[in-house]
């Protein structure tokens, strides 16, 4: 069974007549990392909210397979717990809400939801202070509000550190690698290729090569209009970097 | 308990009131429909007296205080009123395209300026109006909120005739009709006007009042506007109030404005001893925006309140609220500004800010900005301010060789601009002319002070 | 467990409806006659064995109190008070002045250890540090029925009892202080309270004393059918610190009870006061049917020069809420605090805010208040700021944000902000919104519950608040705030 499978998923904006996704299909196997490339605002930030439950949008036809399961009636916290996680684009501020509190309050729903007693605090700050170390995220971070005054670089180391906290099945990270500096960009790259593993699947949403160099896709996928309309191996991701995106749009339409 | 009871006591403004709507009553006779408004305006106000510091919206402007006499109502312009008119109204300068004038309250076509109306305006009677066509009678009624204001009441009481404007759906103005209303000089009065100003479907225009009168007469002025916005129309709409330094001055403006349409309003106060200027708007369509803006400069000991209530009444409105003054000597500015938002109201989106300096330390600012809120999904706030001008700047300012005075003048206009800029900046831009005119009374007003 | 999950647990754990104080103390009371006459304030006065000043000044309120009327000017709505129907003074019976633990009805003391509020000193002492210790003046109705600590704090000078003891101990000190912050003549609340409050807490600290622990007053309104009117006087002598709080419960009952309560403050030179309260009276059902009518004058007087006091408050409880603590800023360069949480749910009526009155040169004001509206609720923020002409420099900012849980509630701003100086500086602001749905979302996306996001964010929302809080309360005040919300979404 693949991890996940979206088959023919149509998705307009919950308060316009806007439809922007147009029967997508996609499969990601375990294991596998698929990048997702596509001009601007073809889509890719959309299918990310949709498939972990964003409100704004509204499913108008076809099914997402997570495990086998349809998510597409879950509420995001539920599709969390089955191990989804979206790494956003545009990571949220939270003022008041200490980033500890946020962490540990994330990391002990997962865990009751698998029947897990609350992780007790000295092994969960142990664990948080070791990932952050390995993300160069520092103590001051941790001690700030969720997101609050954080750089853009820094909003998405965070999102890394979340993602190696929850250990999901899955993970959409998109445009993680936009504001980053080049070594933020290995540090990034090296969480999430530590995490690879054989039962784990990603998505990588990204605009460029340079974040491939270092997260070996196994698939590249090209997202225009609301469908995926090439799919091929890492090579596709280089002649895209090299012809841009008019070639295969033109021949998609 | 016993204080209920007891009928207050009138006081002579109060006793002169209510022996001038007698009078006006018999020697005035009016139609139907004025009379139906008059009775009411009369007994709201008869209930009630002149509103005084217990009456919650008029806490800080308490009438019984401030007017302690009633002036006889102001009679038809005779032609020597009119020749004086004439003159004053020369050295007027126009802020707009045509001018129409009302003397002591009264329409005066001959004293009319600036050219024929525009194609699409029409001038016309109100009393006639309003017999012929129920959606006017309707609208000179006025919204709850408004009718419950007793100056408005009093305006109603006092109500025989009006000036209706209208411009014509997808009529696009060029110039700001240039509306004046001057009070004469002599033995002081009370003033009383109406006018209803509807802008039809699409339509642009833009109004610009100018309030004067002579200096040194305690004239005393009642007017109410009455705006209709219309489904996807402009309307810009300025006021300069400059009356005499004397005078009293109370003016309603209550605004309906219709979907994807939009309403701009800026007044500039610099004059009468005492003024109110009040300004009931409402949202009657989704997606419009309204602003609201004011800039009022006292010195002295002048008075003046500004007292709003902007309701959104349906969703996906946007409203702006700026307010500033400016008060020097012994003045007292007042502002209360109320942002409602009704259940149904929801994507609202309204910001209100009153801003004052003070340039001596004999002013005092009252402010009262308030929010009531119904409905859940929205952004409303309020911000308020009151201090002297900022040391440091000033301090900058004199440090790079600029003289007190004029560093105060420098930052004081900044601070008025903020108010006044973007006022109008519409595509069809026609109240340049006002904008530029108030940019300079600001200037003006700071030069006259030293 | 952080304290967000334990009172998402406990939120959980609750039913609609429930309150957790909500169970009643069976004890034999002593009650004076139902209804109100100058025969009522003179059997309280007599109850208390009071000296004659006191008895005519009481007499002077009632009769005053009968000219007023009730004020009709805040935001809540509800029926007429029938004031001869209900108990002025209601005592259990067995506390003819205990002067031990030993001799209190265990009964109350059972009640109080359920409400969390251990009055033996040797269950206080057991496992806390000395530097945590609190000691507690616990009024049960309408009387203070224990006082902890008393001998310790003696010890440092500091006189904490109860009010009607000191009048007996201290007379010239209650004399000269009572009624000189807010008058009897003050408002219809504070007059009625004049004329019959029962009993209170009376805190001095002497000059250059930093009071050696927290003090508290725990309010328990038990009796049916009874008033609450309780006083509480604490003057801080020059130079000295005392950190008060009061926490406040009651049964659930289909009737509503009065609570009318005045709070009076004073800081002399260099004197600081730190008062906190979390008000959980019984909020009503979830149909606006019973609750506490919370009316309380609450005003603190900066009297000396470099005086501070500073209010925190978190008003979970109550089915209608008029409180405005405030302060006069008298001395030159005092300073006034308040920092507010109002959380309101169901049909409850929240009008509260506070009064910053700038009196003394440099004078400086701050006021930081956090509304949150759900259910049927109305909750309005009240607040005067005003500069006299001698208050030059005067400096307040102000900052009052609601947040609106669900589309049937109201959220209110409504403050008057005056200026007579140039000098004084002010700055006001204030917004209102809803939980923010990206936030909602982005927590749900890491496996928070609809419920959990909700108590995550709100906490964010009222942090500032909640870190003036000393931090036993902080954590009671937190779970506290998600439990009034408990039900407010989905
Ligand atoms: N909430 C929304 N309201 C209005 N339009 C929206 C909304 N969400 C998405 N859109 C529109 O839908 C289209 C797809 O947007 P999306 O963010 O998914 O693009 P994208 O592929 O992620 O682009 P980018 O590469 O710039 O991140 C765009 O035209 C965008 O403007
Ligand atoms: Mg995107």
């Amino acid at each position: 069974m693949s991890l996940l499978e979206i088959k023919n998923l149509t998705a307009k904006l919950a308060e316009e007549d806007k439809q922007i996704l147009n029967g997508l299909n996609l499969t990601v196997e375990k294991g596998q990392v698929a990048a997702i490339m596509g001009p601007n605002g073809s889509g890719k930030s959309t299918l990310s909210y949709v498939l972990a439950g964003r409100e704004d949008y509204e499913v108008t036809n076809g099914e997402a397979l997570l495990d086998g399961e349809n998510i597409l009636e879950l509420s995001p916290d539920e599709r969390a717990a089955k191990g989804l996680f979206l790494a956003f684009q545009y990571p949220i501020e939270i003022p008041g809400v200490g980033q500890m509190t946020f962490l540990k309050a994330a990391l002990n729903a997962q865990r009751r939801k698998n029947g897990l007693d609350d992780m007790p605090t000295p092994e969960f700050m142990k664990l948080v202070n070791g990932r952050a170390k390995e993300l160069g995220i520092s103590q001051d971070m941790l001690r700030r509000s969720v997101n609050v005054g954080f750089s853009g670089g820094e909003k998405k180391r965070n999102e890394i550190l979340q993602m190696a906290l929850l250990q999901p099945k899955l993970a959409i990270l998109d445009e993680t690698d936009s504001g980053l500096d080049i070594d933020a960009l290995k540090i990034v790259a090296d969480g999430v290729n530590a995490m690879r593993s054989p039962d784990r699947g990603f998505v990588v949403i990204t605009h460029y090569q340079r974040l491939l160099d270092y997260i070996k896709p196994d698939v590249v996928h090209v997202l225009s209009a609301g469908r995926i309309i090439k799919t091929g191996g890492p090579e596709l991701a280089l002649e895209l970097e090299a012809k841009g995106y008019a070639d295969i749009v033109g021949k998609a339409a | 308990m016993v204080m209920n009871a007891i009928t207050p006591i009138r006081t002579p403004a109060e006793q002169a009131l209510i022996g001038a709507f007698g009078a006006l009553r018999d020697s005035r006779p009016t139609s139907a429909a004025l009379e139906g408004l008059r009775i009411d305006g009369f007994a709201r106000f008869e209930a009630s007296g002149l509103p005084h510091r217990r009456v919650e919206d008029w806490k800080y402007t308490d009438l019984r205080v401030l007017m302690r006499e009633a002036r006889p109502l102001a009679v038809a312009p005779d032609a020597s009123v009119l020749l004086a008119a004439k003159v004053a109204l020369g050295r007027l300068k126009r802020v707009g395209g045509s001018r129409i004038v009302l003397v002591d309250g009264f329409h005066v076509p001959d004293l009319a300026d600036g050219g024929a109306l525009p194609e699409g305006v029409t001038v016309s009677d109100l009393a006639a109006a309003m017999a012929q066509r129920p959606e006017i009678a309707a609208l000179v009624t006025g919204q709850p909120a408004t009718r419950a204001n007793i100056a408005f009441a009093l305006n109603n009481a006092f109500l025989t005739d009006g000036l209706l404007i209208e411009v014509a759906p997808g009529t696009e103005l060029g110039h700001a009709l240039d509306l004046v209303s001057i009070t004469s000089d002599g033995a002081p009065r009370l003033v009383t006007s109406r006018v209803v100003v509807v802008v039809g479907a699409g339509a642009s225009a833009g109004i610009v009042e100018t309030h004067c009168g002579p200096a040194g007469v305690e004239y005393q002025k009642n007017v109410v506007m009455q705006v209709v916005v219309h489904d996807g129309a402009t309307l810009e709409h300025g006021r300069r109030q400059v009356e005499g330094d004397q005078a009293l001055h109370l003016a309603t403006l209550e605004a309906s404005v219709g979907a994807e349409a939009h309403f701009d309003s800026l007044t500039l106060t610099t004059g009468a001893a005492v003024s109110r200027s009040q300004l009931f708007v409402r949202f009657a369509g989704e997606h419009s925006n309204v602003t609201l803006r004011g800039v009022s400069m006292l010195k002295g000991r002048q008075h003046a309140d500004t007292a709003l209530v902007m309701e959104h009444a349906v969703p996906h409105c946007q409203s702006r609220e700026t307010f500033k003054h400016i008060l020097d000597g012994e003045a007292h500015g007042v502002f209360q500004g109320k942002i409602i938002v009704q259940p149904v109201a929801q994507k609202t989106d309204g910001r209100m800010m009153s801003q004052t300096i003070m340039l001596a330390e004999g002013p005092s600012m009252d402010n009262k900005p308030e929010l009531e809120i119904f409905a859940d999904d929205v952004a409303c706030a309020h911000g308020c301010t009151c201090g002297e001008l900022d040391a440091d700047l000033m301090f900058y300012l004199k440090a790079r060789g600029i003289p007190h005075k004029e560093a105060e003048a420098l930052l004081v206009e900044a601070f008025a601009r903020e108010a006044i800029e973007d006022f109008g900046a519409g595509p069809l831009a026609v109240v340049e002319e006002l904008r530029e005119a108030m940019l300079t009374s600001v200037t003006d007003w700071m030069r006259a002070r030293s | 467990m952080p304290a967000v999950q334990e009172t998402v647990e406990q939120v959980r754990a609750i039913d609609v409806d429930q309150y957790k104080y909500g169970f009643s103390t069976d004890i034999e009371m002593e009650l004076a006659p139902k209804g109100l006459s100058e025969d009522i304030v003179r059997y309280i006065s007599a109850r208390k064995n009071e000296p004659a000043w006191m008895l005519e000044w009481r007499l002077d309120a009632y009769r005053r109190w009968l000219t007023m009327r009730e004020p009709d000017w805040a935001r809540v709505d509800y029926p007429q008070i029938d004031f001869q129907d209900m108990y002025y003074y209601a005592a259990p019976k067995s506390n003819a002045a205990p002067k031990s633990l030993d001799e209190i009805d265990p009964a109350i003391l059972e009640t109080y250890k359920k409400l969390g509020i251990p009055l033996r000193e040797q269950e206080i002492l057991a496992g806390v540090a000395p530097e945590n210790r609190i000691a507690v003046d616990a009024v049960f109705d309408s009387v203070s029925v224990v006082t902890t600590f008393k001998e310790e704090l003696k010890k440092s000078g500091v006189i904490f009892s109860s009010i009607s003891e000191a009048l007996h101990e201290h007379p010239e000190l209650v004399r000269k202080y009572i009624g000189s912050v807010v008058p009897t003549t003050d408002n219809y609340y504070a007059t009625l309270n004049a004329a019959v409050f029962s009993d209170g807490s009376f805190v001095y600290i002497p000059p250059g004393v930093r009071c050696p622990m927290e003090l508290s007053t725990y309010f328990r309104i038990n009796e049916q059918k009874t008033g609450q009117f309780e006083r509480t006087l604490i003057i801080a002598d020059k130079g000295s610190y005392v950190s008060y709080l009061e926490g406040c419960t009651a049964p659930m009952r289909d009737e509503n009870q009065l609570h009318a309560a005045v709070v009076e403050l004073i800081a002399h030179d260099d004197a600081e006061i730190k008062y906190s309260t979390v008000q959980n009276w019984y909020p009503g059902d979830s149909q606006g049917k019973g609750g506490i009518y919370n009316f309380v004058t609450k005003r603190g007087d900066c009297r000396g020069a470099r005086s501070k006091i500073s209010w925190t408050q978190v008003e979970t409880g109550s089915a209608i809420t008029w409180k405005y603590p405030s302060c006069i800023l008298r001395g030159d360069d005092s300073q006034g605090e308040f920092y507010s949480i109002a959380v309101s749910n169901g049909a409850q009526q929240v009008d509260s805010g506070t009064k910053m009155i700038h009196l003394g040169k440099n004078t400086r004001s701050r006021i930081i208040s956090k509304g949150i509206s759900a259910g049927r609720s109305q909750n309005t923020y009240r607040g005067l700021v005003s500069a006299h002409r001698r208050a030059t420099n005067a400096k307040n900012f102000t900052n009052c944000d609601s947040l609106l849980i669900g589309n049937a509630c109201g959220a209110h701003t409504v403050p008057y902000i005056e200026s007579k100086t140039a000098s004084a500086v002010f700055e006001h602001e204030a917004t209102t919104s809803k939980v923010s749905e990206d936030q909602m979302f982005y927590c749900m996306q890491r496996g928070l519950t609809q419920e959990e996001a909700i108590a995550l964010i709100v906490n964010g929302f009222v942090k500032d608040v909640l870190q003036q809080l000393p931090m036993e309360f902080m954590v009671e005040a937190q779970k506290l705030i998600a439990i009034s919300l408990e039900g407010s979404v989905g």
